[in-house]
């Protein structure tokens, strides 16, 4: 283990302290904050060189980001427990027999939540609830299933705290899945994201219902089911965000490569991809390398954990997230630099400029092995990350900056369907509307169906005077980030994260269609 | 053969089912007091007074009219509001093939094409010839028309066509005359016409207080429809705004929630159940 200087210690102390007094902050999250700064005291990853410079430094000149995944990894960054299998077999772990009926289920399950760790520690993957709970509703009338699910969803929305938590449903139209988004259009609450996977057939009226609950709580997202399904085969799911990883493992690790401060390194176009790229992309990728070694080979995790002693985990099936971000001002300083006119979402030499970087990217991940990663093919899955709440001019992955969206939402779309292939693991982009101009859904059902046949992969929608709402890729209470703003403390994390993207990434601002 | 288009919207919400592209042609056959687009009622006659009050530069008196350079047009509107002649210097002529690929660019996305206006069946030719298009593409055509045509007489354009969306404004006829300036007679028939043929889309009616008799108009138009056995049609009642009216006629008052409600109610009493407020 390397040193550290008595300088650092006294610092990282003065944080500690920072951490215990701080007044907005809630017990649990005081709790999260100090196993962090405990974390960060070790120093135990084999870091390639040259890292110090690039990741270490001012955000505003760091050229790749981890995101604040600790120091020395104990836990996948997520997992993606098979839920379908827990609830087969029950948990001798958990002490629990297999669930007879919808009640045990849903206790089955928020117990089992409480023990899948993750980087937030809380589940970013409850299962696909439709299909999972569709065999116990039988029988039971709708007033009964609606009851037992409103009180399950409170709870994880109460117990949960914070909205990387996702539950998938769909393609095939179930009672469950129906009955759910008419409870999460009751309760209104940011926790949990959902998920419909979007295939040819799923019925026009069970989309419909789908964007109806979306108008008023911001969710379900749209999922290009034959997208996720051709490149990670029938076993996938979406998690945390809007991520595609493979069920029954998750991924170790995620890093974004800051594209913008990249961009900002390069003296002409030819130094940014001849020279500044490759070099940070493998400082990266190498840095990847030496978590998911350490992960896997030293941490302990994949030999003491029940969930992969009872099979509902396999370390085989996850795979790790090459993320980036900052696509928009990359390309816009690129163009600057070559004398050229033209910016991103506005310009097709611009929207070209960023589609040759994309397969640069995608080429050297695709050049890039590594041992642990065989779920998928030896290669990490590009991502398009969110953004976190201290990104300034930084826009999430490859999204056009809020501000600046073309004023037709088909110019919008079409910049759009050519990014959104490159991201397995997950992209996605976000519209509020104005449903009280429209008043009809199937408006968007219409550009959701378009967007599925033009590979676009994952849209969001929310009525503009909605109280949940969509920042990033999680969602938040406008009420609560309120709270927040005035100094009350709040029940969820991403609460505090909604405020900082409110006011360093214009997350609020974005325009109305 | 080309057509005067005022614009094209690429996605529209409210121009029928689904998102549709909206055309809206130059030019209508009524001259209603409450119209929200008056600019798209007559043809330019090339007097030039809208060229002295473009900030842009985007418009010149030429021989042959005001000529409009769409690449340096900010969308202001000043032609608009200089405009003595209820009219627009930024129309294109365009072939029905222009029109098809503007259309074409919104694909995937759109379920079908709305013409509007202005009137859309002044163009009656340029529909019949942009139609075989439209429905190789697997997208619907509708008409946004103020029911003037005698549909009845044009075959060839209902079998172009999968709908009408119809404006009731005024059943009465003294009120119609005195909204429109023209006679209601041919609104009233081809409300019957088209519902029987299976051609009626979306009626619609414009709702003004103390104006016009609105519980009167929706009463008859879903009597029509119930009549006819065509009482599933989408009938849409749509609250007066002031937005883009001229200004003499933006005293008008817009209804309250309660008169658009006891508006739907009578429909709903009468079995015609689909109805849209806006």
């Amino acid at each position: 283990m390397r040193k550290m200087s008595m300088e650092e210690v006294e610092s990282r102390r003065a944080a500690i302290l920072e951490t215990i007094q701080d007044r907005t902050l809630t017990h649990e999250q005081k709790v999260t904050a100090l196993a962090r700064h405990a974390e960060n005291f070790m120093k135990v990853l084999d870091e390639p060189e040259d890292i110090d410079e690039m990741l270490r430094t001012d955000i505003a000149t760091q050229c790749f980001c981890n995101l604040y995944e600790g120091e020395a990894p104990y836990r996948p960054r997520y997992i993606t427990p098979d839920y379908p299998k827990f609830l087969r077999q029950g948990s001798e772990f958990l002490q629990l027999d297999p669930p007879k009926d919808l009640f045990e289920a849903l206790n089955s399950l928020m117990i089992l939540y409480h023990n899948v760790p993750s980087i937030t520690n809380y589940p970013v993957y409850i299962g696909d609830l439709d299909t999972l709970l569709e065999p116990y509703a039988e029988g039971l009338d709708d007033e009964t299933v609606k009851k037992a699910l409103r009180l399950f969803m409170t709870q994880i929305d109460r117990t949960i705290l914070d909205s990387f938590c996702h539950g998938d449903i769909g393609p095939k139209d179930t009672r469950v899945g129906r009955l759910l988004m008419q409870v999460e259009a009751e309760l209104q609450d940011a926790v949990p994201n959902i998920s419909l996977r979007v295939a040819e057939d799923t019925p026009d009226d069970f989309l419909l219902a789908a964007v109806e609950c979306a108008l008023k709580c911001a969710k379900p997202s749209f999922a290009n089911d034959a997208m996720f399904r051709a490149e990670l085969g029938d076993n996938y799911c979406i998690a945390s965000c809007y991520n595609g990883l493979l069920k029954g493992g998750g991924s170790y690790t995620l890093s974004r490569l800051r594209l913008d401060n990249i961009a900002k390194k390069a003296t002409s176009l030819a130094d940014f991809t001849d020279n500044w790229l490759p070099h940070v992309m493998d400082v990266m990728a190498r840095y990847m390398d030496a978590r998911i070694k350490f992960l896997v080979e030293e941490s302990g995790f994949f030999e003491s954990s029940f969930l992969v002693r009872e099979g509902l985990i396999d370390r085989k099936n996850f795979t790790a997230m090459y993320g980036m971000v900052g696509m928009a001002e990359c390309v816009n300083r690129l163009m600057e630099l070559e004398g050229r006119p033209g910016r991103f979402g506005h310009s097709e030499e611009a929207d070209r400029l960023g589609v040759a970087i994309m397969e640069q990217i995608n080429s050297f991940n695709n050049s890039h092995f590594n041992p642990y990663c065989e779920a998928t093919g030896g290669h990490f899955l590009l991502h398009a990350q969110v953004g976190i709440a201290t990104d300034h001019n930084c826009s999430p992955g490859t999204r056009i900056p809020v501000g600046e969206e073309p004023e037709e939402l088909i110019d919008h779309l079409k910049n759009i369907s050519l990014f959104h292939k490159y991201f397995p693991s997950g992209t996605g982009d976000i519209f509020p509307v104005d449903i009280t101009v429209h008043r009809n859904p199937a408006y968007i059902l219409d550009i959701i169906r378009g967007a599925m046949r033009m590979n676009i992969r994952y849209l969001s929608f929310y009525a503009s005077d909605s109280d949940v709402i969509r920042v990033t890729g999680y969602l938040v209470k406008r009420s609560e980030v309120e709270k927040l703003d005035h100094g009350q403390n709040v029940r969820q994390n991403t609460t505090g994260l909604g405020l900082g993207a409110k006011k360093n990434c214009k997350a609020f601002d974005r325009r109305i269609r | 053969m080309r057509a005067p288009v005022n614009r094209i919207i690429p996605f529209s919400s409210v121009d029928g089912p689904g998102n549709r592209t909206a055309v809206f042609f130059q030019c209508c056959t009524f001259r209603c007091e409450y119209c929200h687009n008056p600019e798209t009622m007559q043809m330019c006659v090339g007097c030039g007074k809208c060229v002295a009050v473009c900030p842009a530069g985007a418009l010149t008196l030429t021989p042959q009219g005001v000529a409009y350079d769409i690449s340096k047009c900010a969308l202001c509107d000043a032609c608009i509001h200089a405009c003595p002649n209820l009219s627009s210097p930024r129309i294109r002529w365009l072939e029905p093939d222009d029109v098809l690929r503007e259309i074409r660019k919104n694909e995937p996305f759109i379920r079908g094409v709305t013409f509007s206006g202005g009137e859309c069946t002044l163009q009656r030719d340029f529909l019949l010839a942009i139609s075989p298009g439209v429905h190789q593409d697997g997208l619907t055509l509708l008409l946004d028309s103020n029911g003037w045509l005698d549909f009845s007489a044009d075959e060839a354009l209902l079998r172009a066509i999968d709908g009408v969306m119809l404006d009731v404004k005024a059943w009465d006829e003294q009120e119609h005359r005195a909204l429109t300036r023209y006679s209601g007679e041919s609104v009233r028939a081809n409300l019957r016409f088209l519902a029987q043929r299976k051609k009626l889309e979306e009626v619609r009616t414009v709702v003004v207080p103390d104006r016009m008799n609105a519980e009167e108009t929706v009463h008859s138009v879903c009597r029509t429809l119930v009549e006819v056995g065509r009482a599933d049609v989408r009938y849409k009642l749509i609250r007066f705004r002031t937005n883009g009216v001229q200004e003499k006629f933006r005293w008008f008052r817009s209804p309250t929630d309660d008169e658009m409600h006891a508006l739907e109610s009578i429909a709903h009493e009468m079995g015609v159940m689909n109805t849209v407020l806006s």
